[in-house]
């Protein structure tokens, strides 16, 4: 940010006024609009980790949860969610989960998932 | 394993035996059962209950060694490189009151993009993996049992591996963790967006494992050039990641924010930190307190730490802390040794048991200089939150290089930190969710479309696979080692013979390091002093010799030096002489024989010693002395003359002199005894009586051999005196 001298006494005219609790409520309210943001965009967006996370807690290894997600990710299938390509493979072809994360990171069925999601939209 | 026994230790490799079966016995976090404590014949009120085993503080020796524990949780922090070793620090500082053991990620963890695996070395800190947290969760486990009080265990989620070890701790049993996107974005350059939306999933993991939280807001301080004018911010910073947390989830109870008093003596202390710590306070009074003490400031001296520290905590017990952390005062030379966490442990603990109830004595004011100040803070804080949400919100003032700039807000230097928004480690990896997105997992944040596939399982998505690890653990696949050349087996093999109990070597962070410390002063200069160590190290024979501390006490006159260096010697047991066991009768043997013989003692401190505490404690009845087993005695006073001594009992008719003689300087203390010896020579009463000398640093030996009877040093008891006199006067009736 540019240079700027201590304009405290001139900025704090319209908080003079306020009582040590109305300054108060006044800080948490400031902070609800910046926060507000950041949970909306946290809400619709993943990432590799949090993909990586979904199969760890699915019983994957980390080895084979970042290989998972490393193949989804080249063939654009993360916005899916990786547990999903997982479940529905172990799900409509009666696999093991494990099974089912072995094809997917062995790039077996990637072309199954990529038609049955495009099938589904 | 499953019980330890305070005199028994505690086998790594018995903690590494069928690790890949083992599961914590618990998940979140657990703070003190806070309540008046009465303890002998003091109350305590910002307290908590006592431990089953533990070390107390060293002047505990003459208050009945009593061991009162303050209210707040207290932190130490533990990460050597060598996780195995750390285990064994751990049950050390458990002993000396810590129930948050904080472990510091090795250097470089947090860029690393996936969770890592076995037991390699660390650099700095630890590789945090699976293996190395159940080893440390497992022995935490059987420690807190040893010690009465649950253990709470603690790392980092952060870096671009946030949510991956979010799930890991929960599924190990890690109670606390650092978690503050803002963290990831100002000090570890990672990508702001990927930061914010990896964060929102990991505060939600941790919601679901009731972990406490830790914000990172005290790095401000530690990185702006004036810690102090970053004050305003701190509260914005603070806020940011609490409200953040709050609204994914994590209960408010469990939100802590890590306060540091920013600034440290010779700057006014209290003066800018009371003000401050009031501030935040007041403005955060949802959530919860870890009070951090300050390392920004913080040299070599151990001393001069200490008492920053001691200043710190004066501030907690002026306002509030409900996780009180440590910092070893070795910070500011080396990562710490084990002595040191126990050092700043205890400093801790003396202090705020010291400094119990404070507040029903003295009041903060509400007016003046506290108020005036604290109330311009907390605007300054508010004006700056205005100002970003004007320039369009966080991304957009983190761009703008709004954050830890060293002026105090409003005023800007322009050397804030500025972050370019597709920008960073993990920049543009940010993924939108499509409308059929999918997670079938517990406690995983945002949109979820569970509903394709079963309405019913909406609230619970982890139904639609039967559960997932967080409700069966035993599907949790546990990697062993991934690196045969670097792993806890081959570290643990060069240093066994260390861990057989036969061979010993000093110690300060590593088995079998042989590091040690040697304080010297020179009447010189401090280049001629620096050198004159070195040398005088190498004819110690140690070798790796480096100045640790450099103390100029005058430019010329002198210099304090310490050294360390590598005692490169091994130390056999067996071939020890050990020092002798100091006998004593049970009490009602001891009561008997007096009862039938009775005894009259005269004692008192020698010479010009003041000293008295140690001579009470062992004459007086209160504190089991020897009046309790029936003895007589003449308590001659403080700086007896050595000639009043047999005056007097050859008045009083006593059979007994004990004679207590703390100041060592120039052999005072065996000089004194001599002349006691030749006084009752002269007399010719010396073989009518028993001589005793006692004091800290009076030795058995050293007494005998100044003409002594016995000599009695640290931690002696008036039954350990009297069982001496016992055996003594049925020696002398036989002659």
């Amino acid at each position: 940010m540019k240079e700027r001298k201590d304009d405290y006494l001139v900025r704090r005219e319209h908080l003079k006024k306020l009582s040590d609790s109305e300054l108060r409520a006044y800080f948490l309210e400031l902070s609800e609009k910046i926060v507000d943001p950041l949970l909306e965009l946290s809400y619709k967006n993943t990432t590799k980790s949090i993909e990586r996370s979904v199969l760890l807690r699915m019983g994957f290894s980390s080895i084979d949860a970042k290989a998972i997600v490393d193949i989804l990710n080249e063939n654009n299938l993360l916005k899916k969610g990786a547990g999903h390509s997982v479940y529905i493979l172990s799900k409509n072809k009666s696999l093991s989960l494990e099974k089912a994360g072995k094809l997917i990171q062995n790039g077996d069925e990637i072309e199954y998932l990529l038609e049955y999601f495009k099938s589904h939209e | 394993m499953n019980k330890l026994k305070p005199n028994e230790k505690l086998d790594v490799h018995k903690i590494l035996e069928g690790l890949e079966n083992y599961h914590p016995k618990r998940r979140g976090w657990v703070w003190r059962d806070v309540a008046p404590q009465i303890i002998g014949e003091f109350t305590y009120q910002q307290a908590s209950p006592s431990l089953k085993n533990f070390v107390p503080l060293p002047s505990a020796r003459n208050i009945g060694n009593i061991d009162p524990q303050p209210d707040a949780v207290i932190t130490t922090e533990i990460a050597s490189g060598r996780f195995e070793d750390d285990i064994r620090r751990m049950r050390m500082a458990a002993y000396h009151g810590a129930d948050h053991i904080m472990v510091i990620r090795t250097a470089g963890q947090s860029h690393f993009d996936g969770l890592l695996e076995g037991t390699p070395q660390g650099i700095g800190g630890i590789p945090v993996t699976r293996k190395q947290l159940r080893a440390q969760r497992r022995a935490l486990d059987i420690i807190e049992e040893e010690v009465g009080r649950p253990i709470n265990y603690h790392s980092y989620v952060s870096g671009v591996a946030g949510p991956e070890i979010a799930v890991l701790f929960t599924e190990e049993g890690v109670s606390g963790a650092h978690q503050d996107p803002q963290y990831n974005i100002l000090y570890r350059n990672i990508n702001a967006i990927r930061s914010i939306v990896d964060a929102a999933e990991s505060k939600m993991i941790m919601a679901y494992a009731e972990m406490a939280q830790i914000d990172g807001a005290h790095n401000a301080n530690a990185t702006a050039r004036d810690a102090w004018k970053v004050m305003p911010e701190l509260l914005v910073q603070h806020i940011i990641n609490s409200k953040f947390s709050e609204k994914i989830g994590i209960k408010k109870g469990n939100i802590c924010l890590s306060t540091v008093p920013p600034a440290a003596s010779p700057t006014p202390d209290l003066k800018l930190n009371l003000p401050y710590a009031v501030a935040l306070r007041e403005f955060l009074s949802d959530y919860k307190m870890r009070a951090q003490m300050n390392t920004k400031y913080m040299d070599s001296s151990t001393r001069e730490a200490t008492v920053t520290h001691v200043l710190n905590l004066l501030v907690s017990r002026l306002t509030s802390a409900d996780i009180q952390s440590t910092i070893t005062p070795d910070e500011g030379r080396n990562v710490p040794w084990h002595i040191y966490n126990i050092e700043a442990l205890d400093t801790a603990k003396q202090a705020m048991i010291g400094m119990d109830d404070l507040l029903s004595m003295v009041n903060l004011n509400n007016d003046g200089y506290l108020h005036d100040k604290k109330r311009e803070i907390q605007e300054r804080s508010v004006l700056m939150m205005e100002e970003i949400i004007e320039m369009g919100g966080y991304f957009k003032a983190v761009e703008a290089g709004m954050f830890v700039d060293s002026g105090e807000y409003p005023e800007r230097n322009s050397d804030g930190i500025s972050r370019d928004i597709n920008g960073g480690v993990g920049a543009n990896t940010v993924i939108e969710r499509d409308d059929d997105y999918l997670a079938p997992v517990t406690a995983h944040y945002g949109y979820n479309n569970v509903g394709q596939y079963n309405e019913n399982y909406k609230d619970n998505p982890s139904k639609l696979i039967d559960g997932c690890t967080f409700e069966k653990p035993e599907m949790i696949k546990f990697i062993d080692e991934l690196d045969d050349t670097d792993n806890v087996y081959l570290r643990m093999e060069k240093t066994e013979k260390y861990r057989t109990g036969k061979i010993l070597k000093p110690e300060v962070e590593w088995l079998g390091d042989g590091t040690v410390v040697v304080d010297l002063f020179f009447p010189t200069s401090s280049r001629i002093a620096e050198a004159a160590a070195i040398e005088t190290g190498k004819k110690m024979n140690l070798i790796n010799i480096e100045v640790i501390y450099k103390e100029i006490l005058h430019p010329s006159e002198g210099t304090r030096i310490q050294i360390k260096g590598t005692f490169d010697f091994d130390i056999e047991v067996d071939k020890l002489v050990l020092p002798e066991i100091i006998k004593s009768y049970s009490e009602d043997e001891v009561i008997d024989f007096i009862k039938k013989n009775p005894i009259r003692v005269v004692a008192g401190t020698a010479g010009n010693d003041e000293h008295s505490v140690g001579i009470r404690e062992v004459l007086d009845i209160k504190h089991g002395g020897v009046e309790k087993y029936g003895i007589k005695y003449e308590y001659l006073g403080t700086s007896v003359p050595i000639e009043k001594f047999v005056d007097a009992a050859i008045e009083t008719n006593s059979s007994v002199i004990m004679m207590s003689t703390i100041i060592s300087h120039d052999d005072t203390h065996y000089k004194n005894m001599k002349k006691l010896h030749n006084y009752a020579v002269e007399k010719g009463v010396r073989d009518k009586l028993i001589l005793i000398a006692g004091g800290t640093q009076v030795t058995p030996e050293i007494a005998r051999k100044s003409n002594m009877d016995q000599g009695f040093g640290r931690g002696t008891k008036g039954i350990h005196i009297t069982s001496f006199i016992i055996d003594k006067m049925r020696e002398m009736k036989n002659q």
